[in-house]
C-alpha cells in the first residue's frame, strides 16, 4: 500500500514539513538564484534540510522542485534540465526518508507555471500538462511516492498539472491551492469551489497552503469541509507574515507557539495533514509535533 | 449588424454608459466600434479616455478592491481597454493631452511572475498614466536606465516569491547610491509582501492590490504636483 493511504488510515494526523526557501536562504541560497539547480549542485544541504525535518517530526516531506517546471526553469536557461533536476530532488528526499526511524513520505512537489491560461494569457492546457509532465516523470523517477501540487490560483492549471502527472504515473495526487484574495485564490477559486472541482478528479487529498496569515488558511479549510464533509484535507500555512531584519534577512513573525495553536486550531476543523508553508521551520515544526501529540 | 445601428442612433452619453459596461464584461470588440462611433462625433480623444475608459475602469478597480471581481475578469476589461487605447493614444500624443504621469514597472530579478504586475500596469493605463513596463526577471541596472531614460515620477515593483521580494530592497539601494531615491515614488506589491516589508525596505508604499496600486499612485502624483 502507498505510505501516505497508509498513514491516512491510522486517522491520526499526519505532520508535513515546513517551508524549503526559507530553509535554502538559511543555507546560502543567493536572491534570484534557481533553488531548483541546488538539487545536483548541493544535494547534501538539501538531505540536511530534510532531515532537520525528519528530526522534527515530520512524516510528509516536500522535495525542493516547486519551480520544476520548464517555464520557470526557463527563465535561468535551465529548461533543458527539466527531468535531472527532478530527478535528484526526488532521490535527495528519498535518502533521507529511507533511513529514517519513522515513516516519511516523498512528495514530489510541484509549483504553478507562472503563466496565464487562455484567453486571459498564452499558457495551453495541452502546454501545461505537457510541461508538468515532463516534472513529474522526473519526480517519479528520483522515488517520489505521491505528487504535491501547491500554491495553484487556478482551476485550470491544477487540472492539468493532474492530467500531466497521469500521463506518467499513477501514484496518488494531493493538490491545495493558495486562498489570499478575499478568502478566494488570486483567479476567484472559492475552497468550496475547488472542492466542487475536483469531484471528478483523482486526487487523495485537497486543501490550502501558503497565503497570507493563518486566519485565513483556517476560514478556507473550514469552508472546504463544510463543501465535503469526507474528503481528506490539508492545512500548510505561513508562519505569519515576513519582515526584513538588520542585515537583509528575511524573517516570519509567526512563533513556533503561534504555529503549535494553528496545528491544534486547523486539525480541530477538519485537516489531516498538517504542516507549514513560507517562514515555518523546524523549530516550528517540532513545536506543531508536540502540540498534536506527535 | 443590429448593434451598430443602435450605436449609430445612441446618444454620446449612452455610448459612454455602454462603454462602461462593455468595458466591466471585457467586451474588446464593441469598446473600438463605441471609441470609433464617439470620434467619428468629433468627440475628443482626452474626454472618450476619462468619461469612456478611465470612468470604466474605476468601476472594474472599485468591484476588484472588494472583491466582487477577481484577476480574469479584470484582465479581460483591461484588454478591452487597451484595445480602446490602442485608438486613443495616437490621438492624445497629437493633441497633447495632459498625463496623469510616467511609471516605471516590472518584476524583480529572479521572478517570472506578471499576472499582477500586468494588471497594475494596464490599470494604470486605463487611469491615464504612461506605463513603461520592464517585464519580468529585471535587474536594478534596468529598473534604473528606465527611469532615467524616461524620466519616471513612479518605479512600480512586483515579486510573488519569498525567494525574490528582498532584491526590492537592492534595487531601492542601487536607486539611492544613484541619486535617484529621493525623486522617485517607489510602490511595492505581490503576494507574500505587506506594510511592514515595503516600510523594512524603505519602499513609500505597499499596494495591496492593482486598484490600491491606482490611488496610491494618483496620490502620490497630487502630492507631487501639489
Amino acid at each position: 500500500m502507498n505510505p501516505l493511504v497508509e498513514l491516512i488510515k491510522s486517522g491520526q494526523p499526519i505532520l508535513l514539513d515546513g517551508a524549503m526557501g526559507t530553509m535554502l536562504f538559511d543555507a546560502g541560497l543567493e536572491q534570484g538564484d534557481p533553488p531548483d539547480e541546488w538539487n545536483v549542485r548541493y544535494p547534501e544541504r538539501i538531505k540536511a534540510i530534510h532531515q532537520a525535518y525528519v528530526d522534527a517530526g515530520s512524516q510528509l516531506i516536500l522535495t525542493n522542485s516547486f519551480g520544476g517546471t520548464s517555464f520557470r526553469l526557463e527563465m535561468h536557461n535551465l529548461q533543458d534540465r527539466v527531468h535531472e533536476f527532478n530527478k535528484a530532488a526526488a532521490e535527495n528526499a528519498r535518502a533521507v526518508a529511507d533511513a529514517a526511524p519513522h515513516t516519511v513520505v516523498v512528495a514530489g512537489d510541484i509549483g504553478p507555471t507562472g503563466q496565464l491560461f487562455e484567453p486571459m494569457g498564452l499558457l495551453t492546457f495541452e502546454d501545461a500538462k505537457a510541461a508538468f509532465a515532463d516534472q513529474a516523470r522526473g519526480l517519479a523517477d528520483g522515488g517520489a511516492d505521491v505528487f504535491w501540487i501547491e500554491t495553484m490560483s487556478d482551476l485550470n492549471e491544477v487540472k492539468a498539472a493532474i492530467a500531466g502527472i497521469r500521463e506518467v504515473s499513477d501514484l496518488p495526487i494531493i493538490a491545495t491551492m493558495s486562498f489570499d484574495t478575499h478568502g478566494h485564490t488570486m483567479m476567484g477559486v472559492s475552497p468550496a469551489k475547488f472542492i466542487e472541482a475536483l469531484g471528478e478528479q483523482d486526487v487523495l487529498a485537497v486543501g490550502a497552503n501558503c497565503g497570507t496569515g493563518s486566519d485565513e488558511l483556517i476560514k478556507a479549510v473550514e469552508a472546504m469541509r463544510k463543501a465535503n464533509p469526507d474528503i481528506v484535507l490539508v492545512a500548510k500555512g505561513n508562519a505569519g507574515i515576513p519582515h526584513v531584519v538588520k542585515g537583509g534577512d528575511i524573517v516570519y513573525d509567526g512563533s513556533p507557539e503561534v504555529m503549535a495553536d494553528y496545528a491544534l486550531n486547523v486539525h480541530e476543523i477538519g485537516a489531516s495533514l498538517i504542516g507549514g508553508c513560507c517562514g515555518s521551520t523546524p523549530k516550528h515544526i517540532k513545536a506543531m509535533a508536540e502540540a498534536l501529540g506527535k | 449588424m443590429s448593434e451598430e445601428i443602435n450605436l449609430k442612433e445612441m446618444p454620446a452619453d449612452e455610448i459612454l454608459e455602454l462603454m462602461q459596461e462593455d468595458l466591466y464584461d471585457g467586451y474588446a470588440e464593441e469598446i473600438v466600434e463605441e471609441v470609433q462611433e464617439l470620434l467619428s462625433r468629433d468627440m475628443g480623444p482626452y474626454d472618450i479616455l476619462i468619461q469612456g475608459l478611465v470612468a470604466g475602469m474605476e468601476v472594474v478597480g472599485d468591484d476588484f478592491r472588494d472583491g466582487v471581481l477577481f484577476v480574469p475578469e479584470v484582465l479581460m476589461a483591461a484588454k478591452a481597454m487597451k484595445a480602446g487605447m490602442e485608438i486613443l493614444r495616437p490621438l492624445l500624443a497629437e493633441t497633447g493631452a495632459p498625463k496623469m504621469g510616467t511609471v516605471v514597472i516590472g518584476t524583480v530579478k529572479g521572478d517570472i511572475h506578471d499576472i499582477g504586475k500586468n494588471l497594475v500596469a494596464m490599470m494604470l493605463e486605463g487611469a491615464g498614466f504612461e506605463v513603461i513596463n520592464l517585464g519580468i526577471n529585471t535587474s536594478a541596472e534596468d529598473f534604473i536606465a528606465a527611469i532615467e531614460e524616461h524620466n519616471a515620477d513612479i518605479l512600480g515593483m512586483s515579486a510573488l516569491l519569498t525567494t525574490t521580494m528582498i532584491y526590492m530592497r537592492t534595487v531601492i539601494k542601487a536607486l539611492k547610491e544613484k541619486g535617484l531615491r529621493d525623486k522617485i515614488v517607489v510602490l511595492v506589491g505581490g503576494a507574500p509582501l505587506n506594510e511592514a516589508f515595503a516600510e523594512d525596505i524603505e519602499a513609500d508604499a505597499y499596494c495591496r492590490d492593482a486598484a490600491v496600486a491606482v490611488e496610491t499612485a494618483k496620490k502620490f502624483m497630487e502630492l507631487k504636483n501639489g
